[in-house]
């Protein structure tokens, strides 16, 4: 660590600004669209590929295994008992679909707010955002036992039962919430990614190649016509993706706010269930891109501009998660409610307070006194190991609000404890298999880096003005 | 699509978008209106040139509006009316049309039909998916339009378009090259 933050002839510092550039200098619309087609359509799969997508792929037939049996045996096999009927499925859940939040953030919050510097992280964040939806959806699925009967428990449509669901239940509302959020997170990322599959088309050799990125370009031309309508589609889910991600996790948050549980139901539950979605999903994105990076060599377009800007978005969510911690305390206190108070020092010191503290030092202690630190955030393996402790810290946030406020409610008759059993880690685990097997076949099949909004942000893309004038006075 | 016989258009390639515009813009002038641009990425200047306004045709934004109503107003309804007659629940005499609770789906209905329509929508009126078009057919079109060129085709069936005045007016604009596109 010897070397300096500026140095003077650094390519990587616009010297008009003395700001990182976002992208490294150098690129041409040709030399950038061959870097990211070249990931794709090669015919030499990094061996790395392999080993990694063998590796993940074997942790998700883990996940099937575990599923298999569930469906043999009934939840039972898990450790869910009474009082807490709620163990990991739910923690996984809420803590899966978070991870998903940043995806959105970064694809269309911050395409509202014109921030460019996103456009070569949103496509894989996007992804992201639809391969944790998966895994999150999976898990209130698979906790009814019976999944082939949650279709009517769960869906309104004319059955032979004559049956209709309930709708005042925030377990429906989450239903509606997570398909919306699934449904759009899809075809945001399939809008945005069909220019980039004409070029794929276009760059393809194979015949096979050809037909398939054909077929799933549906005929992409560059049309100037269909430009303009396809930014404006493009504004428009953005649009409607940003209130949509805010009301997935306070819809998510009401699963508990609705509820009686001491410990559950403050109304600081939605803002802060958000901001603590994006802290981790921002996580995800560090733990994701760093390797990815890395191992592809794209230094040049996930520069330490993104890596930074990640870092100070989860320096901010993580303050707000903070103010959350606190307000819960203080609400126990000034509700002068007994079962409230008890619960806050249950939680902090009662049986299972070794989670509170791993979450106070992995969501508060660690990240937010260092991540201040420019050096530090420009660090590479620091932000790695920082994304790791935050989303270590953030899952065990869920499981300090989830258990701790089961195990021990108003009635000391009913109190017991939770132990998970190797059913439900195996099921969790199987889960990040899943995740990283559904992520190793997105890198290798689709672009995973924009290039018609790389292309956007290259020094030649922009009308030369003067050029203009001169021409039309010709 | 028929495949038809004939010309579709004259397609001029150029290197870079400043290029372009000014070429589109010197063709409107001129008076051609069948016209349209191709671009690896979205150039606005290039819509402006050859007068096609998308913020006045409103087209995408409009069959987004009418998805997100009707979208919002069937979940709305469907709720009262499972609450109300379809499966209506007593629980400790409490009101059946509880219109609160059946804000969150209509909401989430909302923005999935907003969201599908906007994306669909924005497919259906560029005619898209399709497969096939007579600009694939220009040896230089797929090698440049979706990586690094910049092109204009001035289409056939526009009243002014001759094969040789086309020509004469796309090639004083510097281009790469002028091409005849086959149906």
């Amino acid at each position: 660590m010897a070397t300096k933050d500026i140095t003077p002839h650094n390519p990587m510092i616009d010297p008009e600004t003395g700001e990182q550039r976002v992208i490294a200098p150098g690129y041409t619309f040709r030399s950038i669209t061959e870097k990211l087609t070249r990931i794709v359509l090669t015919p030499h799969t990094p061996l790395g590929w392999f080993f990694g997508f063998a590796l993940a792929g074997s942790i998700a037939m883990m996940l099937l295994v575990a599923v298999t049996w569930l469906f043999l045996k009934g939840t039972g096999i898990w450790g869910i008992t009474m009082p807490v009927a709620w163990g990991f499925a739910i923690i996984n859940f809420v803590w899966w679909i978070g991870i998903g939040h940043a995806g959105t953030l970064i694809s269309a919050i911050l395409l509202l707010f014109k921030q460019k510097w996103r456009n070569s992280i949103n496509r894989f964040a996007e992804a992201m955002t639809i391969f944790a939806v998966i895994c999150a959806a999976m898990f209130p699925v698979i906790h009814t036992g019976r999944p082939w009967l949650a279709i009517y428990w769960l869906f309104p449509y004319p059955n032979t039962m004559n049956y209709w669901p309930q709708f005042r239940s925030p377990l429906m509302w989450d239903v509606f919430a997570v398909s919306t959020y699934a449904t759009i997170s899809v075809v945001f990322w399939y809008i945005g990614m069909i220019p980039d599959l004409g070029t794929m088309r276009d760059r393809a050799k194979s015949k096979f190649g050809r037909f398939i990125y054909g077929q799933m370009a549906l005929g992409w031309r560059g049309s100037t016509r269909h430009w303009m309508r396809y930014e404006t589609a493009s504004l428009l889910l953005a649009g409607l993706a940003t209130p949509l991600v805010l009301s997935v996790h306070t819809v998510i948050s009401f699963d508990f706010a609705v509820a009686i549980m001491p410990g559950w139901h403050t109304t600081i539950f939605p803002p802060y269930f958000v901001a603590g979605a994006v802290y981790s999903g921002f996580a995800m994105v560090l733990t994701l891109a760093i390797p990815i990076r890395k191992f592809y060599h794209l230094e040049d377009l996930i520069t330490i501009r993104h890596l930074d800007n990640c870092g100070k978005v989860m320096l901010a969510t993580g303050f707000i998660v903070a103010y959350g911690y606190m307000t819960d305390i203080a609400y126990a206190w000034y509700s002068a409610d007994k079962w409230e108070f008890f619960m806050a020092w249950n939680r902090i010191f009662g049986p299972m307070g070794w989670s509170y503290w791993i979450l106070i030092f992995s969501n508060i202690a660690f990240p937010l006194t260092t991540l201040w630190s420019r050096r530090l955030r420009h660090n590479v393996v620091y932000l790695f190991i920082v994304s790791i402790i935050v989303n270590t810290g953030m899952w065990f946030e869920r499981f300090v609000i989830v258990v701790t406020s089961l195990t021990r409610d108003y009635l000391p008759s009913s109190w017991g404890t939770y132990r998970a059993t190797r059913w439900d880690y195996m099921t969790f685990v199987g889960t990040l298999g899943l995740f990283t097997t559904l992520f190793f076949l997105f890198i290798r099949l689709l672009p995973m880096i924009p290039m018609s909004e790389i292309r956007q942000i290259l020094p030649g893309a922009k009308i030369n003005q003067a050029e203009l004038q001169h021409k039309g006075g010709d | 699509m028929p495949v038809r016989e004939g010309i579709y258009g004259l397609l001029a390639e150029f290197d870079t978008p400043t290029e372009l515009v000014a070429a589109a813009k010197t063709s409107y002038d001129a008076g051609y209106r069948r016209m349209d641009c191709y671009t690896p990425y979205p150039v606005e200047e290039a819509a402006e040139a050859i007068g096609f306004d998308e913020p006045r045709e409103k087209g995408v934004s409009r069959v987004c509006l009418l998805g997100g109503i009707l979208g919002g107003l069937a979940m709305f309804t469907l709720e009262s009316w499972v609450s109300i007659w379809a499966y209506p629940l007593d629980i400790a005499g409490r009101g059946k049309f509880s219109w609160v609770a059946f804000i969150i789906p209509a909401y989430e209905w909302t923005i999935l039909w907003a969201g599908l329509c906007a994306g669909f929508g924005m497919l259906a009126l560029n005619r898209l998916p399709s497969p096939y078009h007579p600009l694939f057919n220009a040896p230089n079109f797929r090698n440049g339009a979706t990586s690094d060129k910049f092109f204009l085709c001035l289409e056939a069936d526009d009243p002014r378009f001759s094969l040789t005045d086309t020509r004469s007016l796309l090639e004083s604009l510097h281009p790469v090259s002028v091409v005849e596109v086959e149906h």
